[in-house]
């Protein structure tokens, strides 16, 4: 028997109040909240499940019981959900403990948290640098090891993304898997939460039990949930590994491009097949992505409008100044930005031009996905063409924000679930991120071939200088 | 052919989606709403001809359920988190609407 459950959460919030100055990690530490759970757990005869006493942080906005959750914006300053997400109540009732929230993008709206209204977080690995986004502050805090286990949602790569900037392992379920009750929606077409964690494992573990269908999340799907960590076999002979190279242009930074066809070799050497594949549409997906799930926000956004929660504009004069004064003080300029251009491409005159072109796009981009795999099991790609850029930096520029969603965006098109786990570094030191695709539902054989070439590298063991640098 | 906004077109939308803008804002957006435009016109110029609207990721059956009552959310903890509200009478409080 090792130590308390207390004893454990307690190392947990030192280690986040030692690195928080310099890490932002979290946006609230729910201390009592998590000891008091912590106590629970001790005085029970029997563990309570298969993550008895695992610190986890939840990204900010996913909500729990006596918790604020501000979704990275001051519209929701001082939010406190009355209820718990779907995903709370499984993890809390399979033993983990929630130590806090975590930073993020506002309304998971980024890809660096520069967009967070209260300060981004930073990357473990270099403080100057983004832990990348939206859900920044999940990855940070595991790769710092603040937590094993961090909640994030996934958009257009916002789970793999910052997974693979800051050298751990991210999970973008099929759509559909996991409940989204609880859940800031975002884009609904769209969005998914998922694990972030040190290890396939891991993030198997806590997939079966955030997995399976909950009645109070209409897309929810009434789908078996296979027992994740048994799949993890390590035999991997026989797995076909697509490849679509026409996708891994001279943008693509050189470092990750050699560590990427190193990882290649390394499945080879497993036995797994790997050969090419087209998805002679993918080139489309940010645009797509842009189009689909802004309009999507500019719906799901609306309900913020200074009535029922949230911020308020002082000395407004009517119930329309109300609102516009509200939403106009309450967002940030790129929260604000895509409210307008959703609001646009769904306006009369330029819905056809752009919301069903771009679903009639999606449609072919899904159809690259089903084709190609009709001849292999999973696709491999880079999680991001570029290891960890600095905070600030692309901050004036949207569409340079927006490419680093370039190989993750089509999973989220296609509802396809996603793995980014390490697979080297740069020559800076900075970690790169191999991603795998595949089928719907066929999570099995995705976390297989990760936990199969995790153990045959130990890319995800090397740990960030504690303190960070520059602590 | 892209669309190009001009600023008059930025407040329309702007009204569209209730935020006011400060006129640095209504310049600022005008010009990254253009740039965002042109990066999509890429979409515009796929053959899409007979192609069915993805509007959902994967086939799903109606999430139907049986029209039964069930407990919701109590009415104080539904007026917890409002600015403004008659805790009382159970009301969210707004402005004054009807004259």
């Amino acid at each position: 028997m090792t130590g308390t459950v207390r004893a454990g959460v307690e190392a947990a919030l030192a280690r986040i109040a030692t690195s928080q100055p310099a890490l932002q990690a979290f946006q609230h530490v729910a201390a009592e909240r998590a000891l008091a759970h912590a106590d629970v757990l001790d005085r029970a005869d029997a563990p309570a499940g298969p993550l008895h006493g695992r610190p986890l942080a939840i990204k900010d906005n996913i909500v729990a019981r006596g918790i604020p959750t501000t979704a990275g914006s001051k519209i929701l300053e001082g939010y406190q959900s009355p209820y718990d997400a779907a995903v709370v109540e499984r993890l809390e009732a399979a033993g983990a403990v929630i130590v806090g929230t975590t930073r993020c993008d506002e309304f998971a709206m980024g890809s660096s948290t520069d967009n967070c209204a209260y300060g981004p977080a930073h990357n473990p690995w270099d403080l100057t640098r983004t832990p990348g986004g939206s859900s920044g502050g999940s990855a940070a805090a595991v790769a710092a090891s603040l937590v094993p286990i961090a909640l994030g949602s996934d958009t257009g790569g916002s789970i793999r993304q910052p997974a693979s900037l800051c050298g751990v392992v991210g999970v973008k379920p099929t759509y559909g898997r996991v409940s989204r009750y609880g859940l800031m929606a975002f884009a609904s077409s769209l969005d998914q939460i998922g694990p972030l964690t040190r290890t396939t494992r891991e993030a198997a573990a806590v997939l079966e039990v955030i997995s399976g269908h909950d009645a109070r999340d209409s897309t929810s799907a009434q789908q078996p949930v296979p027992a994740f960590v048994k799949a993890l076999t390590g035999d991997v002979r026989n797995v076909r590994i697509g490849v679509p190279r026409h996708l891994i242009t001279d943008d693509v930074d050189e470092d990750v491009r050699a560590a990427f066809e190193a990882a290649l070799t390394v499945a080879r050497s497993l036995g797994a097949e790997v050969r090419d594949v087209e998805l002679p549409n993918a080139n489309r997906g940010i645009a797509v992505y842009y189009l689909i799930a802004t309009a999507e926000a500019s719906a799901n956004l609306a309900r913020y409008d200074g009535v029922r929660y949230g911020l308020r504009a002082a000395g407004v004069s009517s119930l329309a100044d109300l609102y516009e004064r509200s939403r106009h003080d309450g967002f940030g300029a790129e929260v604000k930005r895509r409210i307008m251009l959703g609001t646009y491409v769904l306006s009369a005159g330029y819905y056809d031009a752009y919301y069903l072109k771009a679903q009639q796009v999606r449609t072919l981009i899904a159809r690259d996905f089903a084709r190609a795999f009709e001849t292999v099991d999973v696709v491999a790609l880079p999680t991001s063409p570029c290891a960890a850029f600095r905070l600030g930096e692309r901050v004036d520029d949207p569409i340079q924000m927006y490419l680093a969603d370039v190989y993750t965006v089509g999973a989220n098109l296609a509802g396809l679930p996603g793995i980014s786990l390490p697979c080297g570094f740069t020559a800076e030191g900075l970690p790169v991120g191999l991603q795998f695709l595949a089928r719907p539902w066929d999570e099995p054989t995705m976390l297989r071939m990760a936990d199969a070439y995790e153990r045959a590298t130990n890319w995800g063991e090397r740990m960030p200088a504690t303190p960070p640098p520059g602590a | 052919m892209a669309s190009t906004l001009e600023p008059n077109d930025v407040d329309r939308i702007a009204t569209l989606a209730r935020l006011t803008l400060t006129p640095d804002e209504r310049l600022q957006f005008a010009r990254q709403l253009n740039d965002v435009l042109r990066f999509v016109e890429q979409v515009r110029q796929v053959d899409t001809t007979g192609i069915a609207a993805t509007s959902h990721p994967l086939p799903a059956e109606p999430a139907w359920r049986e029209d039964i009552p069930r407990p919701s959310l109590s009415n104080a903890d539904a007026l917890a988190n409002a600015p403004d509200a008659n805790r009382e009478a159970g009301l969210f409080r707004v402005p004054k609407v009807i004259g």
